[in-house]
């Protein structure tokens, strides 16, 4: 098995450590894994992404033109990367913000109101892990108890009273992913 | 009641404030409330007010204000990190009747570029030298620069900066102020609009005495804030400069006419 | 099994010199590395390893701190990106003239000048065909993983101190920034100072209690002293190239093309040979993990076995190339494919190149 993904949204959506998380996951089941941000001072307060890679054997490139799962969280990203998902590729994205839907037939689009229920949660940071919770109900790629592994591991211990409100955000995005297609 | 339209407003006699035609119109790129863009437009009002647009060479230095070349609209060089006063050296020698001038940071002028910087101010090169002081390196993200404040955290000090293991801060201005080869040193700020008019005063001298061929050079501090580096905000930033940067760093003239001043 | 990370190549480096047993690192911040010197100040070295950590005014400053360091008998290291690099080229040079064993870390990015701070690999013709004065050489080790940035530490020093020579690990941004998966290997010992005193008769640290007095330098006014000085380096530089080639094959078996890259690159062309034999093309793929010294033989051995073709695939205008192209000497086919400036090919434009620049061409 081997899913590269990428993910992408503006910097402080959590982006990156979402891409993070599901890194450490992976190492937690013994997987390789590698995580490769655009990086820069453009990224200040611009777009963010990341490109995660899960695999069970030692991975090449950590740089990649086409991906099996593009999540995506602005309007930027999406004008950048639905045209990157492979065909039969999955896109996963929240709605809010966006104001072109994703209009390729040949991959499986879903959604998530990600910021909508993190808002309503009472906690606009868990916005990733409700996305995160949608990605892993879509392709279960990473068991939930290594989710919360890795999670342990990449928050500093302070956070780690946080954890409980994590897993409820990843449940919460589960719950509620929408298909919107599917090839 | 009539309607009033924006075109109404806008009419040569409501005219309070222009933008100098010295500044170029791209979006600068300093994150909100740095003083950099503040410091970039007092310098080109001064060399528009003095006519000397077309007489003036820049040199921009190595850090955030490494585009300064953007946004100043005049004749510009880029040099390497810290290696501004070398060029300009170059340059005055060159063209003596031309206004030559660096703009450098902290760590340009005084880590990588100390060399540099004091022996500009020892031959007394006749150049403005623009140095803003934001006890940080800020294009990098946040490491530790020689004029951070004992105690101060950053990237590299991420317990405070430690007199012990990374010395004290250091006072450059003062220190060049002390060179014969210096002829106007003076630290000013431009956080409040009564700062910035002192420092564009500063800044007009600064320049005036290198078109009256005063011997030696002059150097003005701008004491700025770094908010992203500092990890504060555009206000609090401000606010934490005049309580800890200030009574360190002592805004006012240090040597004006070639003579230190008495404090 | 050592300790699982997720970290980021530029974190790795830092922590494995601190396990690795380095008494000194000396740098300058510079993207994209500054992770190193601040993963440093972070962790406290000196209170885990006695290790001393200084943020220097400068790369010129680095480089002569290390000098002073590495000619102490001591481990010492600094790291920067590519304009650092340049500017350390003096220092580099008198280091190797002097014989001192010190690691330099080179995480590459776009040039020239100021350039910008995208992962590159342009740096090749400096650091592999001396980017100072005189007749020099670094050994090279090119790292292509998070893993390797790690494990090259004590790699680097052991070679820089089995042929007293200053060796050199030259990353790009993407590894340096990139987080993986890596297995940290067990705190090594600092040397003590007797220790260091008593296997390191050259090193200058206060006269041996015989009398005997060190001198370090890269001067000697007399020609015909600098001419012996100089075989006797070129006789080194022949011993290291004979034992210490570094390199990785992959696919290389029933290959009919092969693809030479290094670090980034590799890792890129390795998925760019995945999608050839996808495409029935058999590609295999070198990797010099030295690039002093090359693997100069192993490509003469893979011309012998048949190969009909090779690209040298580097994020740079075609610098590896010609040391590929030596190794050939003209028998097959040799092309180069790289984008520029901190631009990163992807692995469909490596496997286009590979189409038509050795296949169709
Ligand atoms: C030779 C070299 N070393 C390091 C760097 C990386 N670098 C770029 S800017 C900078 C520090 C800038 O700090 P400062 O001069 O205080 O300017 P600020 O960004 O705070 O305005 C450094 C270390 C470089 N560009 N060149
Ligand atoms: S990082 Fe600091 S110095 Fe640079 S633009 Fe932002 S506030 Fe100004
Ligand atoms: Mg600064």
């Amino acid at each position: 098995m081997t899913e590269e993904i990428i993910i992408a949204g503006f910097g402080g959506q959590g982006v990156l450590s979402m891409g993070k998380i599901l890194a450490y996951s992976g190492i937690m089941q013994n997987q390789e894994v590698s995580w490769m941000p655009a990086y820069g001072p453009e990224m200040r307060g611009g777009t963010a992404n990341v490109t995660a890679i899960i695999s069970d054997e030692r991975i090449s490139s950590p740089i990649l033109q086409v991906f099996d799962t593009a999540i995506i969280l602005n309007q930027q990203s999406m004008d950048k990367f639905e045209s990157a998902v492979k065909p039969g590729g999955i896109l996963l994205y929240d709605p809010n913000g966006i104001s072109h839907h994703p209009s390729r037939k040949d991959i499986n689009i879903y959604k998530v109101e990600g910021a909508k229920l993190a808002a309503e949660m009472g906690n606009t940071k868990i916005f990733n892990m409700v996305v995160l919770g949608a990605y892993l109900k879509i392709r279960p790629i990473v068991k939930l108890e290594n989710v919360m592994k890795g999670l342990k591991k990449s928050l500093p211990e302070r956070y780690h009273k946080l954890l409980p409100l994590n897993e409820d955000a990843i449940n919460m995005g589960m719950k509620n992913v929408i298909t919107v297609q599917e090839v | 009641m009539a309607e009033i339209n924006i075109q109404d407003i806008i009419k040569p006699e409501n005219l309070v404030y222009k933008k100098t035609r010295l500044m170029t119109d791209k979006t600068l790129s300093y994150c909100p409330g740095c003083g950099h863009g503040t410091a970039h437009r007092l310098i080109m009002e001064v060399i528009e007010e003095m006519g000397k647009e077309h007489d003036t060479i820049g040199v921009a230095p190595v850090g955030c204000s490494v585009l300064a070349y953007e946004f100043m609209n005049i004749d510009m060089q880029e040099a390497a990190h810290g290696r501004a006063p070398a060029l300009a050296t170059g340059i005055k020698r060159l063209w003596p009747d031309k206004v030559v001038f660096t703009y450098q940071g902290d760590g340009d002028l005084a880590a990588i570029g100390t060399g540099e910087t004091i022996h500009a101010c020892n031959r007394g090169e006749n150049i403005v030298i623009v140095f803003i002081n934001n006890g940080i390196y800020g294009m990098t993200g946040g490491q530790m620069a020689p004029t951070t404040l004992v105690g101060m955290k950053t990237s590299t000090t991420p317990y405070g900066r430690d007199v012990a293991q990374m010395g004290n801060p250091l006072k450059i201005t003062e220190l060049v102020a002390q060179l014969p080869g210096t002829y106007y040193v003076t630290r000013q700020a431009v956080h409040t609009p009564a700062a910035v008019r002192k420092a564009k005063r500063a800044i007009r001298k600064a320049f005036e005495n290198q078109v009256n061929k005063k011997p030696g050079l002059s150097f003005v501090e701008v004491v700025s804030n770094c908010n992203s580096g500092w990890k504060m905000t555009p206000v609090d930033a401000n606010n934490w400069m005049e309580e800890n940067m200030f009574p360190f760093y002592n805004l006012g003239d240090i040597k004006v006419d070639g003579k230190l001043i008495e404090k | 099994m050592g300790e699982l990370r997720l970290m980021k190549g530029n974190e790795a480096l830092a922590e494995a010199a601190i396990r690795a047993g380095v008494d000194g690192y000396f740098g300058y911040p510079i993207t994209p590395q500054s992770e190193v010197i601040e993963y440093l100040t972070a962790e406290k070295p000196y209170e885990r390893t006695g290790m001393v950590v200084l943020q220097a005014e400068s790369e010129v400053a680095s480089i002569n701190m290390l000098y002073g360091a590495g000619a102490t008998g001591k481990k010492a290291m600094t790291s920067s990106s590519s304009p650092g690099i340049s500017l350390m080229q003096e220092g580099i040079s008198y280091i190797a003239g002097a014989e001192i064993p010190v690691v330099l870390v080179n995480v590459v990015r776009g040039g020239p000048g100021l350039g910008d701070i995208q992962p590159s690999q342009s740096d090749y013709f400096q650091t592999t065909k001396g980017g100072g004065h005189g007749d020099y050489r670094l050994i090279a080790l090119a790292p292509s993983s998070v893993q390797e940035m790690s494990d090259f530490v004590p790699l680097a020093f052991e070679l820089a101190f089995k042929y007293r020579n200053p060796a050199i690990i030259v990353s790009d941004g993407a590894i340096g920034q990139m987080m993986e998966k890596v297995e940290l290997f067990e705190q090594m010992p600092r040397m003590t100072d007797e220790e260091i005193r008593a296997k390191y008769k050259w090193a200058t640290n206060g006269k041996l209690e015989d009398g005997t007095r060190r001198i370090i330098t890269s001067l000697d006014l007399d020609p015909y002293k600098l001419e012996e000085h100089n075989l006797k380096l070129q006789k080194k530089y022949k011993e290291i190239e004979e034992n210490e080639v570094r390199y990785e094959k992959i696919m290389c078996d029933d290959a009919e093309y092969i693809i030479v890259a290094y670090g980034l690159s590799a890792r890129i062309s390795q998925k760019a040979i995945q999608l050839l034999r996808e495409k029935g093309i058999k590609a295999g793929l070198l990797r010099p993990i030295t690039l002093w010294p090359f693997p100069t033989k192993q490509i003469k051995e893979l011309v012998d076995s048949g190969i009909k073709g090779f690209l040298s695939v580097e994020m740079s205008a075609g610098q590896m190339v010609e040391d590929v192209k030596l190794a050939v000497n003209g028998k097959v086919k040799v092309e180069h494919f790289g984008r520029l400036g901190g631009v990163v090919h992807s692995p469909e434009e490596v496997v286009e190149a590979l189409e038509q620049k050795i296949i169709g061409g």
